[in-house]
């Protein structure tokens, strides 16, 4: 087995287990924190395919910010209050039969596709690479994706003022 | 590309290297920020003051830190039976780790055989942005774990500081690492072989500074663990080693913000005639005990004051320098 | 470059091992006297009053939510950096429309008073 190998089922243990946590912790804070390892294990991931910059991103916005913006969502409704949370409902045979048949699904569809082996080099997710191409072939999504993060903030702060 | 073919030394000496390096950096943070750092705290705040500060044990008080060191691991380890154990231990381990995994970016010197460096990541400027951020986690993990409402406060006012002073702290990390063209902290010192970035940014080098202080929350933007209110902020429950653990994570977030602030505005580890590694110390404690000196000249904020004033003010600012500088690259470049 | 985050997990994962040494060492040696006021909750000497997990003000979440948004906008800052130097004016005036429509939320968040800590 080869390092990059014993790495992605490390890294793919990490994440399933820390999402296991994420879905049945009884406690809503617990299940906010098990977030941190599974995006750090996504992370590694990430960087096993090459892309640092992406990494980084992932570190930076989701295990730093949207984990903070989690908490304190937790902490503005439920507070104390929302500790017990029930798991399991009457529903719940048919979401495992659900699970079932996706998990059926998907595992059929990687089995039955013919993997490119080999097909080319990985293309380079340098930061200077992402940048050149913010001036080049992507431009309009650059400058489309500051209008999207702008209705994002309007949108987020019409919300939050009803709340109050 | 892949890990076999890009280690020029076999497996187990690249692993041994990778561990050494771990111990002596975590070993030399624990020493030379913590311990060190503490009795330098205390020795500068008593000078400023018109005091002794610490003078007994050993000569002039130089070993008072490692009697505190002894003294807190002989002390007990108490939960309180309200918190939340799981989060409540594990929020000891994440703050500390959070503020050493910023040293793996710092170049502490030169050699020979190259920069004294742990790894001179390509993404070098966002990593540190991206592990420093971690911090505000461990932070959130001990207030809310704690179940005091002391720590909690603290925890909840140091997580709206930290995330907000990250954006000024950003705008800086961009401003640089536009005028050297790289993320990697070797390339950003190597272009300043010329120019301090200090003296071409005076601006971004003062923003950094101050968003530095806002994120290891330091006086004046210590409401986090204001002490006549909140006690110790969000460790406030926390015993023995366990406070000591968080102690060690606050100095050594301290000096890595010192140690980036030297790498990017302070020509790293350049200077004349004194050994690189040296004129880099020096310049690091230059930074420290500014940190120090703020800290006994300027009064602590209020949260609303804290934030304005990151918002308001830096953000702005940070902007407008970012666009200004760049204007003035590309008119040179023409 | 995978060799470089090699070294960075070892870091951690032997991080995490040596920070929590010490827990180890006091587990060991650390004296133990129980009695149950040792484990109140500290709130000045005086018995605690009721649990801190309680309801917490929306501004907290309003100033993280304007953060998130602005750490994505810096996040995209970061290539546009790298290679600014190399670029012609094209990347300024590219940078200029970017940081115009991010300053007009930052002015947006601040007319609507997303700023004010009351």
């Amino acid at each position: 087995m080869t390092g990059e190998a014993i790495a992605f089922y490390g890294l793919a243990a990490v994440i399933l287990v820390s999402g296991l946590v994420v879905v049945s912790s009884p406690n809503i804070v617990h299940s906010a924190v098990a977030l941190v390892p599974a995006f750090l294990g996504i992370t590694g991931i990430y960087i096993l395919l090459g892309a640092e910059f992406v990494a980084g991103i992932q570190v930076l916005i989701y295990a730093g910010a949207i984990t903070v913006l989690v908490l304190f969502v937790i902490m503005l409704t439920e507070g104390g209050t929302g500790l017990r949370q029930r798991q399991r409902n009457e529903q719940g045979p048919i979401g495992a039969s659900v699970a079932v048949a996706i998990a059926v699904l998907l595992i059929a569809g990687v089995t039955h596709t013919t993997w490119g082996r080999g097909a080319g080099t990985l293309p380079a997710y340098t930061p200077g690479a992402i940048g050149q191409s913010f001036l080049g072939t992507n431009l309009l999504v650059f400058e489309g994706t500051s209008l999207v993060l702008l209705v994002s903030l309007i949108g987020a702060i019409i919300i939050a003022r009803k709340e109050e | 590309m892949g890990l076999a073919e890009a280690a020029a030394l076999p497996w187990y000496v690249e692993l041994w290297r990778a561990i050494a390096g771990t111990v002596l950096i975590f070993s030399g943070v624990a020493v030379v920020a913590a311990m060190f750092g503490v009795l330098l705290e205390r020795k500068i705040s008593g000078w400023m003051q018109s005091r002794l500060g610490p003078k007994h044990v050993g000569p002039q008080g130089l070993l008072q830190t490692i009697a505190d060191t002894i003294k807190l691991l002989q002390k007990e380890n108490i939960v309180p039976r309200n918190a939340d154990a799981t989060i409540f231990a594990s929020a000891v381990l994440v703050v500390p780790l959070a503020a050493l995994l910023d040293y793996v970016v710092i170049p502490f010197g030169t050699t020979r055989w190259g920069p004294l460096i742990f790894r001179d990541l390509n993404i070098g400027v966002l990593y540190f942005a991206a592990t420093s951020s971690l911090v505000v986690v461990g932070i959130l993990m001990a207030g809310w774990g704690s179940n005091n409402k002391y720590a909690l406060i603290g925890g909840l006012r140091s997580a709206s500081q930290m995330v907000s002073y990250e954006i000024p702290m950003g705008l800086a990390l961009i401003t640089v690492a536009m005028l050297a063209g790289s993320l990697s902290t070797v390339k950003i010192v190597d272009a300043q072989a010329g120019w301090w970035y200090a003296v071409e940014q005076p601006l971004a080098f003062l923003i950094f500074l101050i968003a530095a202080v806002a994120e290891v929350n330091r006086v004046p933007f210590d409401l986090v663990e204001a002490e006549s209110e909140l006690v110790a902020g969000y460790f406030s429950e926390y015993t023995g080693m366990r406070f000591a653990l968080f102690q060690l994570g606050e100095y050594g977030e301290m000096f890595a913000m010192a140690a980036m602030a030297v790498t990017l505005f302070l020509g790293g580890w350049r200077g004349p005639v004194l050994p690189p590694v040296l004129w880099f110390v020096i310049k690091l404690y230059a930074l420290i005990f500014v940190f120090m000196w703020v800290r006994w000249t300027y009064p602590r904020f209020r949260i609303d004051q804290l934030l304005n004033f990151a918002w308001k003010v830096l953000i702005p600012v940070g902007l407008l320098n970012l666009v200004v500088t760049a204007f003035f690259v590309m008119v040179v470049h023409r | 470059m995978l060799l470089d985050w090699g070294y960075v997990a070892i870091f951690a994962i032997v991080g995490t091992l040596l920070a929590a040494m010490p827990l180890l060492v006091i587990w060991l040696i650390s004296p133990r006297s129980d009695y149950p006021q040792k484990f109140e909750t500290y709130e000045s000497g005086v018995p605690a009053i009721g649990q801190a997990w309680a309801q917490f003000n929306v501004r907290y979440y309003l100033f993280s939510l304007v953060f998130v948004v602005f750490d994505v906008e810096i996040i995209y800052l970061y290539p546009w950096a790298v290679v600014y130097r190399k670029a012609g004016p094209v990347a300024f005036y590219d940078m200029l429309v970017f940081l115009a429509i991010l300053t007009l939320g930052l002015v947006y968040a601040w007319r609507k008073g997303a700023l004010e800590w009351v």
